[in-house]
């Protein structure tokens, strides 16, 4: 396992920065403008695609920046693990980025200048927290992401648009404190805040403080969505559709389980986890949220609402893999990242569709519009069996380790949280293709027909893409987390 | 013990004046409102000052420090009365800003009494 | 040879400028603006050269007129000296340069003469304390930019600017007559008044009485000079009612130059030996400073004026430097005189936004902000960037003095003002953003023209300096970490 120097990831996160400079330089031009978004997002995938072989061979590929202070370093190092997260959130921009200039022209949205701007720079955040080598670049770009998102949020300018802006600021800043106050106590502890396969925390410390280091760190990434710290990100679905599509079920909410995730695994290492007890706290709290995020989402009749509640409560199934400390049961975590991305762009790119076409927000009003919209009730039908863990979408892979994982840890209450969900995201999903496609048709709705090309193509994409990781999971996911396995266990005595 | 005080005081009764005067300065540009007065007590403030250094500077039975050569006399110490000649310069000069300020706030608001510039101040908002 | 004069001369030249500024206003009144920018680069580029001295020689004692201390007046500069010096000269310039334009609406013409001659008269002051070692060379050079101060608060026309001026005099006269008791005390007992003598002269005699009220003299004074909570009540109206360019000097210069006083009373006079063994009076420093810092900002939270918000704002960042200075342990001395640079970017940053707002569209109110960033962009821009460093989010150096404070508050145990300093954070980020979404998310009314209006470049390039300042910091921040730790140092080495 070598160490590569290279200034590769650095180039992923400046490009979609510098189509963010770009894009504000030619605010007059819109081709233009969305030309550089077009051609930053196909770059940046490419650039990340080059890393792709070389995280495989089990290497990692390593770039400091800057040192910022005497022994704390910005600087990125890309393995296995932060590979999967850079590779779904720069994949996803580009078919998100065509799928917004359909959206946006045809809903004739404003500031559209900043809106690209905004999402870039998201972009370049996202990346630098799967790219960065240790706690304070993560947390750099943790807070950038935060503020850059903001104005996604609050884009349309409404009265109830600024208040979810202020809601998910007065969230995710309070949270941005705790991450800080996380880090420099890690730093105090340690002297390092370097992302480590088998912790760095370990024999540091008296274990009362790390066990409340450990809330901190949670409650640092409250962008992970865990109840109770989940309120911004409904509210949140005030965004227009493409931000909630890549931004609130990839990007942010990945990188705060991501955040999650480096901590267990890499800054307190599976073994210190588990003796603190801790591993237990993190499984409660995300089996709580499984089940409740889901019991929510059954009462939501706006859509987007429905879906945003589904992501609370699949964002903890990741956590729950983690908080198993099994291999089996991060395998399985570490899988849900790129294949829950997958299904949930694809549903919130149909909610998005209908929206456009149908103007239809809620549930109740899409009687019979399967019809009317055949190809994206459909794309919205795999979407929905995928998060159901059926087959033949990629769901049921990552269930299905997340579920060995549970036996492994011989972990029941774990097991029967996973069933009961399965049995719950098919009560909330199930309803809404039957009323698509089943129950008669409203009048005056006979005008309603599919988006335009531009939003359909995306969300077919996505679609079909979480059928072919169910066919072929191994082609680059699966290979990828069993590297990151490999390189933790490889600790593990 | 009361007879102690009282040589206390007599032997240092200069220092005893000195923060008199300065307290009833002080009082005066607090509780004053009229900004005249209250530049008064500046200067009555400041005064106490200047007789604190030069108390200071006293030495018993000494003379004014002029160098006569082949005498031999005690002198008092020069430096606090250099250093209170410059507070003194100090003094004026913010006493001389102080009334400018003083006349300007006069002329635009017609009184310069504190209470009813303030009143004047909360009714333009 | 004149290498070997750089202190005196960081003194004479802003004085001779003055005069300059003066003859040249007496010609031509257009003169006076392009004449006191000159005095202020060369001024700036003086301050430079004394700075590599420093880091190149160690500690500068220039010895007026050649006569040794303890009988002659002596100059110091060291690594902290050189540091403030170089930025209060920045700031100077940088708000001289956007002074031009922004006193043009501000100031009655025939006044600007004298606005300028009083503007290098304060530089004369703040640069004579930074480099002074005689305490009381500090005093008169205290009093010289605090009369150059008082007058400029109110130069403007607005009528509450004289008031403020008035009220500002009072409170610093106090604070200097404090100043001089305790100067007075210092020097019945050790017959001295050249700070290293007196650090020297000082330990033996720590258990008088006479030196624990000089001490507490000095504080209460120095106080007020910094206009710590709760003897702050001077700053808001100061800074509030005072001409733009002026509420960017006095916020940046001024303040800073009354911390940097109080470090040097309470490190290079009394030292830690003093203030940290001898009596716990740094440990209630720190408190006083902590209520400061949330009292600070929530009173910032009421105010519906930009610019008396940003007032009160500093109130809160004193506090927060002070703070630093008050856990007095490397990490977090670090963090509070790096806070020193990154305060005077970010707020000078603040007020000249504000300054051009008022510029040009004439609006104060928060309220009345909806739909600017619209008009504005670049001013806009620079606010938020000011505003983010403010909150203290990366990449932006307001992170970094955040990150040095805690550090040190960890390092110390007081977990208390861990807490504080990152409440003060979220308080920040309330009243920051605030503005932000009135600028940025909010419409203009319909009546409003939906112009751009041009920002004049003079004002803008100050601007957009300092808010480029804030985001190279973070990146560069080890150029003036590597002159902090120096005077850290220094300054703790006493004990």
């Amino acid at each position: 396992m070598a160490t590569i120097h290279s200034i590769v990831p650095a180039c992923a996160v400046l490009v979609p920065l510098a189509a963010a400079v770009l894009i504000l330089l030619s605010r007059r031009h819109e081709k233009i403008r969305e030309g550089w978004t077009i051609l930053a997002a196909a770059a940046n995938f490419l650039i990340v695609l080059s890393l792709l072989p070389q995280v495989l061979a089990g290497d990692r590929v390593a770039c400091t920046l800057i040192e910022l202070l005497p022994g704390l370093d910005m600087a990125f190092r890309v393995d296995a693990f932060g590979m999967i997260f850079a590779l779904v959130a720069s994949g996803l921009w580009i078919v998100t980025s065509i799928y917004s200039i359909g959206y946006m022209r045809a809903l004739r949205e404003h500031a559209l200048t900043r809106y690209f701007f905004s999402f870039a720079v998201a972009i370049a955040a996202a990346l630098g927290i799967a790219f960065s080598a240790n706690l304070v670049t993560m947390f750099i770009f943790y807070e950038i992401l935060t503020i850059s998102t903001y104005p996604l949020v609050a884009h349309t300018e409404t009265e109830e648009a600024r208040k979810a802006g202020r809601k998910y600021l007065a969230y995710l800043i309070t949270a941005g404190v705790f991450f800080l106050f996380s880090v420099i106590l890690t730093y105090f502890l340690t002297g390092t805040t370097d992302f480590q396969p088998g912790g760095i925390l370990a024999g540091t410390g008296p274990v009362i403080l790390q066990q409340i280091l450990f809330v901190t760190f949670l409650i640092g990434f409250a962008k992970a969505a865990w109840m109770p710290l989940h309120g911004w990100l409904p509210s949140a679905m005030v965004a227009p559709a493409p931000v909630s599509a890549l931004l609130h079920a990839v990007a942010v909410v990945k990188a705060g389980v991501f955040g999650i995730v480096r901590v267990v695994c890499y800054v307190y290492g599976i073994e210190l986890t588990a003796e603190i007890g801790m591993g237990t706290l993190l499984a409660v709290i995300a089996g709580a949220t499984i089940i409740t995020g889901s019991l929510l989402a059954l009462q939501q009749d706006n859509l987007k609402q429905r879906l945003a509640y589904s992501t609370v409560s699949q964002l903890s199934y990741i956590l729950l893999g983690v908080a198993l400390l099994t291999p089996m049961g991060i395998t399985g975590a570490m899988l849900h990242v790129p294949f829950h991305a997958f299904m949930k762009i694809t549903l919130f790119f149909c909610a998005g569709a209908l929206i456009v076409a149908a103007g239809v927000e809620y549930v109740s009003d899409m009687k019979g519009i399967g019809r009317r919209m055949p190809v994206t009730m459909l794309m919205f039908s795999i979407g929905a069996i995928g998060i159901c863990s059926l087959p033949p979408v990629c769901g049921i892979i990552s269930k299905w380790y997340l579920v060995l994982g549970a036996m492994q840890a011989h972990n029941l209450a774990a097991f029967l949280v996973l069933i009961t969900s399965s049995v719950l995201n098919i009560l909330y999903f199930f309803p809404i293709i039957h009323t698509a496609f089943f129950e008669e048709p409203e009048s005056g709705r006979e005008g309603v027909r599919e988006a335009p090309l531009s939003m359909l193509v995306p969300l077919a994409i996505t679609a079909v893409g979480s059928v072919l990781l169910f066919l072929a999971p191994d082609v680059a996911f699966l290979r990828l987390v069993e590297v990151a396995i490999g390189e933790l266990t490889g600790v593990l005595p | 013990m009361i007879e102690d005080l009282v040589v206390a005081f007599l032997t240092r009764y200069n220092y005893y004046m000195a923060v008199i005067i300065m307290l009833i300065g002080l009082y005066a540009m607090i509780a004053k409102s009229n900004l005249i007065k209250k530049v008064i007590g500046l200067n009555i403030f400041q005064t106490a000052i200047y007789l604190f250094y030069i108390s200071i500077a006293d030495v018993e039975g000494g003379t004014a420090p002029i160098l006569v050569p082949g005498t031999d006399v005690v002198y008092v110490n020069p430096l606090p009365h250099v250093l209170i000649l410059t507070a003194i310069v100090v003094g004026v000069s913010i006493t001389a800003v102080a009334y400018a300020l003083a006349i300007r706030i006069y002329q635009s608001y017609g009184t310069i009494e504190e209470d009813e510039l303030l009143e004047l101040g909360s009714e333009r908002r | 040879m004149i290498s070997e004069h750089l202190p005196i001369l960081a003194v004479i030249l802003p004085l001779v400028g003055a005069l300059t500024v003066l003859l040249a206003g007496w010609a031509e009144r257009r003169y006076c603006y392009p004449v006191a920018v000159a005095v202020l680069t060369i001024q700036f580029g003086l301050s430079l050269a004394i700075l590599r001295e420093v880091l190149r020689g160690g500690t500068i004692h220039y010895y007026l007129g050649d006569w040794a201390p303890p009988w002659g007046i002596e100059l110091v500069v060291d690594h902290l000296s050189a540091y403030v010096l170089v930025i209060l000269v920045f700031l100077s310039l940088l708000s001289c340069i956007y002074a031009k334009r922004s006193i043009g609406g501000e100031i009655d013409p025939q006044k600007t003469v004298a606005f300028y001659v009083m503007f290098l008269l304060l530089v004369v002051g703040v640069c004579g304390i930074t480099v002074t070692g005689d305490i009381f060379n500090l005093y008169v050079f205290l009093e010289i930019s605090s009369i150059a101060a008082y007058t400029l608060v109110a130069s403007g026309r607005e009528k509450k600017g004289l008031l403020a001026g008035f009220n500002y005099l009072i409170m610093g006269t106090i604070s200097a007559c404090f100043i001089l008791i305790g100067i007075g005390h210092l020097y019945v007992v050790t017959g001295t008044l050249n700070m290293a003598d007196l650090a020297r002269l000082l330990p033996p005699l720590y258990d008088s009485t006479i030196i624990h009220v000089a001490f507490i003299f000095f504080i209460v004074g120095l106080s007020i000079k910094t206009a710590l909570f709760p003897l702050h009540t001077w700053l808001p109206d100061a800074y509030s009612h005072a001409p733009s360019a002026i509420s960017v000097l006095i916020s940046t210069v001024i303040s800073k130059m009354g911390i940097y006083a109080t470090i040097r009373i309470l490190f290079s006079v009394f030292t830690v030996g003093f203030i940290v063994d001898h009596l716990p009076i740094l440990e209630f420093f720190a408190w006083v400073a902590a209520i400061a810092v949330i009292a600070g900002s929530v009173i910032a939270i009421a105010q519906t004026d930009l610019k008396r918000m940003l007032a009160y704002s500093s109130v809160s960042q004193m506090g927060y430097i002070m703070l630093g200075i008050g856990i007095a342990n490397s990490v977090a001395m670090t963090g509070g005189v790096l806070h020193i640079l990154n305060h005077a970017l970010i707020k000078g940053c603040l007020f000249m936004v504000a300054g051009a707002i008022i510029y040009r569209v004439g609006l104060r109110k928060i309220d009345d902000f909806k739909g600017l960033a619209g008009r504005m962009p670049y001013t806009c821009a620079a606010f938020f960037i000011a505003a983010i460093s403010m909150i203290g989010l990366p990449p932006t150096v307001g992170f970094m003095s955040k990150w040095y404070l805690t550090l040190g508050a960890i390092e110390a145990g007081e977990w208390f003002f861990v807490v504080v300093i990152l409440a003060s954070t979220l308080l920040n980020a309330i009243y920051f953003w605030r503005v932000l979404e009135y600028a940025y998310f909010r419409h203009a009314d319909a009546e409003t023209p939906e112009l751009e209006s041009r920002v004049p470049v003079s004002m803008l390039l100050p601007m957009l300096v300092l808010a480029a300042g804030c985001v190279v910091f973070f990146f560069a921040v080890s150029i003036p970490l590597g002159i902090i730790d120096a005077a850290v140092a220094d300054l703790l080495g006493g004990a």
